[in-house]
């Protein structure tokens, strides 16, 4: 097995009362999933949607990341899968991809000693 | 939690409710807003932990903690309930007050407080039934727009007027005024009237039958009956209709989600607990000198609820019964129904006859059961050619797939 990260990208929760319980609905149960059939390393965490930037050798700090709702970091997940191909097919399940978001599947590499 | 319990609109109802007490009806939007903004804060945990064991609790407390915030930071920019005044501007006193404004007892009113607060004398009935499925039910514009078959704009308006006029009345109303209460009851049971109607006939796009409507409008009258000032005899007789009605709701469409027509209803799938809560609250209502519309609705209801079949049904009683409707509440609608009824209690041409007697029946003119019910009529005494016209009227005016489908079999059985 190995270790991948997991980066959501997505405007944040939205809609109308009902909608939003629906897409959580999705969310709880692909997350519930995953978890049953051994996929989750760690379930990572939400993350706020504004914090700072830090650039350059003159380490200028920005407010930021200042992106399109829809390419902001929204949180992160340490999955377990056999490849990248298996990363992938698990990571579909990401409810707010109908919803214009992405999920970035990014394998942890492996430092050989 | 199960996607048919709709735990979001009713959580969002409750906190609006809430946080409209502790910022001022004026800054209703800012309280739209903290709304949506507690949404997010919880399902961004959620997403990740699971949902807790008591989410609508969990939803208020981020509610809560989003207004102490609020009220931090807007508190010199803004004025906030002017009951509550200074106390929201010292930090000595914010917190303690807040939370005392978010205790199970306090909030226990809210829903009501609001409920009256959007009957508010200078909206139109409309207004108000939107402004409530809005505001207390949780329903989007797009929603409410859906509910009602109109066009998303016209709700938009009527919503952003009827919110206009709220935030303009200043206050809250105020529920412990037993005199205003009870000034204030009857345009509130007319509003959730509507509401139940409007899922009970609701000429919906996609079913016939929107059973979401008439159960919130059934959890609000729960609401009101549950005040003291909230219980009268038209109260009890409007709970009476809503239960009695809503109990046939499942007799109304098959297996295969067609409308059945009331002869044809399987009876065995009426709720009968419903329908004897119904009878219960038919009794509490038979109080006073007060014979409301709806009591006369109800005990219509109640006969036909605890008829075996159409053959066993009173009809000369409903037919008594529309007749002090019609004295009362005149109107095309219940002249037709009055009309069905005769043909039933006498004769389909007598049936005919009443509906050729209906005064300002041009105002039926869009209504496709009108048409129908002279087609059924034509067709229990034999003239198919002209059940035939009818019904072929009442399909081009069909408002959903599930009527046309209904009119298109009652067609195809006049051969």
């Amino acid at each position: 097995m190995s270790e991948y990260l997991f980066l959501y990208r997505g405007a944040g929760p939205s809609g109308s009362p009902e909608q939003m319980q629906l897409v959580m609905q999705k969310w709880v149960a692909w997350f519930k999933d995953l978890g049953a059939k051994g996929h989750i390393k760690s379930p990572g965490h939400p993350l706020e949607r504004a914090g700072k930037v830090v650039k350059g050798a003159g380490k200028a700090v920005h407010d930021g990341p200042f992106a399109e709702a829809k390419d902001v970091v929204g949180g992160y997940t340490l999955i377990e899968a056999r490849d990248l191909d298996q990363a992938v097919e698990l990571s579909k399940g990401y409810p707010v991809l109908e919803r214009d978001g992405s999920v970035e599947v990014r394998p942890i590499q492996k430092i050989d000693m | 939690m199960d996607a048919r319990d709709h735990l979001f609109r009713r959580d969002a109802g409750r906190m609006v409710a809430t946080l409209t007490r502790v910022f001022g009806v004026h800054n209703l939007a800012l309280v739209e807003d903290v709304v949506q903004d507690a949404f997010c804060r919880a399902l961004e945990v959620w997403n990740f932990r699971g949902v807790p064991e008591n989410p609508s609790a969990w939803l208020m407390a981020t509610a809560k903690n989003r207004a102490l915030d609020m009220l931090r930071r807007q508190r010199t920019a803004r004025t906030f309930a002017p009951e509550l005044g200074h106390l929201l501007s010292s930090e000595w006193t914010l917190a303690p007050v807040v939370e005392e404004l978010f205790a199970p007892n306090a909030i226990k009113d809210d829903a009501l407080r609001m409920m009256f607060s959007c009957c508010h004398p200078r909206l139109r009935e409309e207004a108000r039934v939107a402004l409530i499925l809005n505001i207390l039910c949780g329903f989007s514009v797009d929603e409410v727009a859906n509910a009602f078959v109109t066009s998303q704009a016209a709700i938009e308006k009527r919503i952003i007027r009827a919110k206009k006029v709220l935030a303009g009345s200043k206050h809250l109303f105020d529920v412990a005024v037993p005199a205003d209460f009870a000034a204030r009851r009857p345009a509130v049971l007319r509003a959730l009237y509507l509401l139940f109607n409007e899922g009970y006939h609701g000429a919906s796009r996609e079913s016939a039958i929107r059973s979401e409507l008439c159960h919130e409008a059934m959890r609000l009258m729960t609401i009101l009956l549950e005040h003291p000032s909230g219980v009268a005899p038209a109260s009890h007789a409007l709970a009476a209709l809503m239960c009695l009605n809503a109990a046939r709701l499942p007799g109304r469409t098959d297996k295969a989600g067609s409308l059945r027509p009331l002869a044809e209803q399987d009876r065995s799938r009426w709720d009968r607990e419903l329908i004897a809560r119904g009878v219960k609250f038919l009794e509490l209502s038979a109080t006073g000198a007060d014979l409301s519309e709806y009591h006369i609705e109800a005990a219509i209801a109640s006969i036909h609820a605890n008829a075996a079949s159409t053959a066993e049904t009173d009809w000369r009683s409903i037919v008594c019964l529309y007749d002090v409707l019609m004295a009362q509440h005149p109107s095309p609608v219940v002249a037709l129904n009055r009309a069905i009824a005769v043909a039933q209690s006498e004769s389909a041409e007598r049936g005919l006859q009443e509906i050729a007697a209906i005064s300002d029946r041009e105002r039926l003119a869009e209504y496709p059961f009108y048409f129908a019910a002279q087609g059924e009529l034509e067709l229990t005494r034999g003239l198919r050619n002209e059940a035939k016209k009818h019904f072929r009227a009442a399909l081009t005016l069909a408002r959903n797939p599930m009527e046309r489908r209904y009119y298109e079999q009652r067609l195809a059985a006049c051969g």
